[in-house]
């Protein structure tokens, strides 16, 4: 390493970045560090890995149940779905969105509204913002409301262990889940007011929409193409695990008198369950590390920003690169003994 | 006659539920039909919205109306039973009938009926299909990349070679089944090696073959004398060592002009591309990350902490991080360690990078089939006597391995759709090319129908894969 002039040191990351981002979530531009540039890449990374995630469970979800289905149609469908998804490359699936898919979308001033408010267009997704007043006042209203909702299990499980009678959870948390934030708006001086975009004219061809928020082509497609691949294997481990869950078991609670909705909720999803989550778990972690795949199409996330645009910078491959293998690691690691814990709470206690 | 009760249809009326539900679900799939395919409107006298969920509303009373449970009808039993048993099951199997309906006329015309086919020039594109003309053009590309025309025969002769050695062991007598795992593993990729390095590459071939042509003969004549014990691990390692002695011992000063004369035009990998890469590099990759996963596997077991500890970070590694940041750390990074006069090719790294992050998954894989076996058969292997390796490889792995076959295969697969990354470090395979030729100015816009190609080619390839390891899976199921 010597002889070919390259020294060794993490000083530069203090040093003034002096390109810019795209797209960040907190506020940056070329006057700031290098680290405030791995920080905007690092949340970039987040955001579409924590979008992607929300997107697989459902979808993968919803097919998965839909394999299991009764009815041949559907069985089809979500089979041949799942078949077609996962056999093709996911890079191949975001060049696709990216370049093809997306690019077929209308310009600003052409685009027809959804619903009236959102604007689908060939320059980004635009959507409704709200503009708070005493935010921090409705996050903890919300927090609280979490929190409350933890004691009201607490309180539930030991009444049906010392009476034997069951206390309407579910309904009791989403009650709690609305009443405080509203009670936040009427009486925290809570204000939420929607600003929904608008078209102007940059220049004589030139259109865009201001105001609202902006959800730029790069982040849906990358979003789009890991949640619609990952699906599929979350799909599969779904199905895996309600067809591990033995038919003597769902009989057993019909016999002791148990509806078909508790069957599900107190037999069959609790078993099916400790199937499902160490696969699953697998599946987020493989779609936080695919998401660095998002540098083939220019979204700026760790990879692109970090270990692309400044390593091109400043010339410091080993210190670029490990730090950013390092940040990877980080994250499966944290995801991962998450995972395991909740593995573990509902894992069979054995005695 | 009984009284029709059109809420609760019974088999007592069957003729008459049957006949007015099945007009009813034929009336509705005909105006979604002729709305799609001829754009027709039935029910355009009616107001919009009405009009919009007509087909889905008559449908929906046919189907309820032909709900009849053991009718005696075969048919009509197979269709209730499999798409009509409840109301909800029957507006769903409407809306998936309806969306099929309607997305084939705007499909077929954009892949079949409206596409180009003919030409060779963006000009000959002008209908709203697809232009099939653009992947026609540019399929050499698509197939062997910057590979020079001329030679192309080079990759084909390869393959084609090579598949007929790969399928030898399918006619392979009992006399040399045996042998049929030592060739997999050991000869037939040495073979692929030399093919891809003396015949796609153009490497200096006289030279090597003819050592390698001598280093045989010594061997063979050598292998008559020796025990038939000790053949198998004889013919392991002596002839590779008289072909080393030979060429770096004996004549290597002699030779070494001969060496050069070259039988083809070198072409560097720079250049290599497309489909053609895409299948060298998951070969290469299939080969390597499977014994170097085995080896973690067992050593993630081991008794020994050292060994343990190594493979359990080595494994904890490849899989937290991403393989676009190895794939940057072999380009970027790795030239910095090696010696200044010391080149490896880029080609040469990505495939062992590719292997080392397999190979970690591949590991895992493995462990869950060792720690799937019953303690008993460790313990039954040790009461024989047998050793730690006598007793893996007669014993354990043979059970673990036809256990994990879906996992491995999945890790394959993982592994081929892995491949189009290496356009990380400059190499094109087939969504590299395709990127390339989407820039290119004169076929600008045709995006769509490259990626369309690739997906159709990549799902042939993972789909068979995964077929196949479906009927390795069947094959070497045992009760247990």
């Amino acid at each position: 390493m010597e002889n070919r002039g390259i020294t060794f040191g993490y000083g530069f990351l203090t040093q003034e970045s002096s390109f810019d981002v795209q797209f960040s979530l907190i506020e940056y531009d070329g006057s700031h560090s290098y680290f405030r540039a791995y920080l905007v890449g690092l949340l970039n990374t987040i955001l579409v890995s924590v979008i992607g995630i929300i997107f697989a469970t459902i979808i993968g979800v919803v097919v998965g149940i839909a394999r299991l289905s009764s009815n041949y149609l559907i069985e089809r469908s979500a089979a041949i779905y799942v078949e077609f998804f996962r056999n093709i490359p996911l890079l191949l699936q975001i060049f696709f969105w990216y370049f093809a898919a997306l690019r077929a979308l209308p310009l600003p001033e052409k685009a027809e509204p959804m619903f009236g408010v959102f604007f689908l267009t060939i320059k980004g997704f635009f959507i409704p913002a709200f503009i708070w007043n005493n935010l921090d006042i409705f996050i903890y209203s919300v927090i609280a409301a979490i929190i409350a909702i933890f004691f009201v299990r607490a309180y539930a499980k030991k009444k049906q262990e010392n009476q034997g009678t069951q206390t309407p959870v579910l309904l009791i948390s989403i009650g709690l889940l609305i009443i405080l934030p509203l009670l936040s708006f009427l009486l925290g001086g809570v204000d939420a007011s929607i600003e929904i975009p608008v078209i102007e004219q940059l220049s004589k061809t030139s259109f865009t929409f201001k105001g609202g928020l902006k959800l730029p082509p790069e982040l849906i497609s990358l979003a789009l193409a890991l949640s619609l691949y990952t699906a599929t294997f979350i799909a599969e481990c779904v199905r895996a695990g309600v067809q591990g869950v033995s038919k003597g078991q769902k009989e057993a609670a019909a016999s002791i008198g148990l509806t078909p909705n508790q069957v599900l909720k107190l037999v069959v999803m609790p078993q099916a369950l400790r199937i499902i989550i160490p696969p699953t778990t697998n599946q987020y972690l493989n779609l936080t590390k695919n998401s660095s795949l998002a540098a083939a199409i220019a979204y700026p996330d760790l990879v692109l920003v970090f270990a692309g645009t400044a390593l091109m910078q400043t010339g410091r491959a080993i210190e670029i690169v490990s730090i950013t293998m390092l940040t990877y690691l980080t994250l499966s690691i944290t995801i991962s003994i998450f995972m395991n814990w909740y593995n573990k709470k509902i894992a069979i206690k054995e005695k | 006659m009984n009284k029709l009760n059109f809420l609760s249809p019974d088999k007592n009326n069957l003729y008459a539920y049957l006949y007015s539900g099945i007009s009813l679900l034929s009336l509705s799939i005909l105006i979604v039909f002729l709305n799609s395919f001829f754009s027709l409107d039935l029910t355009s006298f009616l107001p919009g919205t009405i009009s919009y969920f007509l087909p889905l509303i008559i449908g929906f009373i046919g189907l309820h109306l032909i709900r009849i449970e053991y009718s005696g009808i075969k048919f009509l039993d197979i269709i209730n039973k499999n798409i009509n048993t409840n109301n909800f099951n029957a507006l769903l199997s409407l809306l998936i009938i309806f969306a099929v309906i309607k997305s084939l006329p705007p499909l077929l015309s954009w892949f079949i009926i409206d596409a180009n086919f003919a030409g060779d020039s963006k000009d000959a594109c002008s209908g709203s299909g697809a232009c099939w003309a653009y992947i026609k053009t540019w399929f050499n590309r698509f197939m062997y990349g910057m590979y020079p025309n001329a030679e192309q025969w080079r990759i084909n002769l390869s393959f084609i070679a090579l598949a007929f050695l790969g399928g030898v062991g399918i006619f392979a007598t009992d006399k040399f089944k045996k042998y049929l795992t030592l060739y997999y593993v050991v000869v037939y990729p040495v073979i692929a090696f030399l093919f891809i390095f003396f015949f796609i590459s153009g490497g200096p071939i006289f030279f090597d073959f003819s050592y390698g042509i001598i280093a045989a003969v010594i061997s063979i004549v050598i292998g008559f004398f020796i025990p038939s014990k000790f053949k198998m691990y004889y013919f392991l390692i002596i002839p590779i060592t008289i072909y080393i002695l030979l060429k770096y011992v004996f004549f290597y000063e002699e030779l070494i002009e001969l060496g050069k004369i070259q039988a083809f035009e070198w072409v560097e990998t720079g250049a290599w591309g497309g489909l053609s890469l895409t299948f060298i590099v998951s070969f290469f990759c299939l080969i390597f990350c499977f014994p170097v996963g085995l080896f973690l596997s067992l050593g993630r077991r081991s008794d020994l902490p050292i060994i343990k500890y190594i493979s359990i970070g080595f494994i904890e590694f490849w899989r937290g991080v991403p393989l676009i940041t190895v794939l940057f750390m072999s380009s970027v990074m790795f030239p910095m360690f090696l010696p200044e006069d010391m080149f490896i090719d880029k080609l040469v790294r990505v495939i062992i990078a590719i292997s080392l992050f397999e190979a970690a998954y591949v590991a895992e894989v493995i462990r869950g089939g060792l720690q799937a076996l019953p303690r008993g058969q460790y313990d039954a292997a040790k009461s024989l006597g047998m050793g730690y390796w006598k007793m893996h490889i007669f014993v354990i792995l043979p059970q673990a391995l036809k256990l994990v076959i879906p996992g491995i295969a999945n890790t394959f697969l993982a592994l081929v759709k892995d491949t189009p990354l290496i356009f990380v470090v400059g190499l094109l395979e087939i969504v590299g090319m395709l990127n390339l030729a989407k820039t290119n100015p004169e076929w600008l816009g045709f995006a769509m129908e490259g990626y369309v190609f690739a997906s159709i080619v990549f799902f042939i390839i993972c789909y068979a894969m995964s077929k196949y390891s479906y009927n390795l899976e069947q094959k070497y199921k045992t009760e247990r």
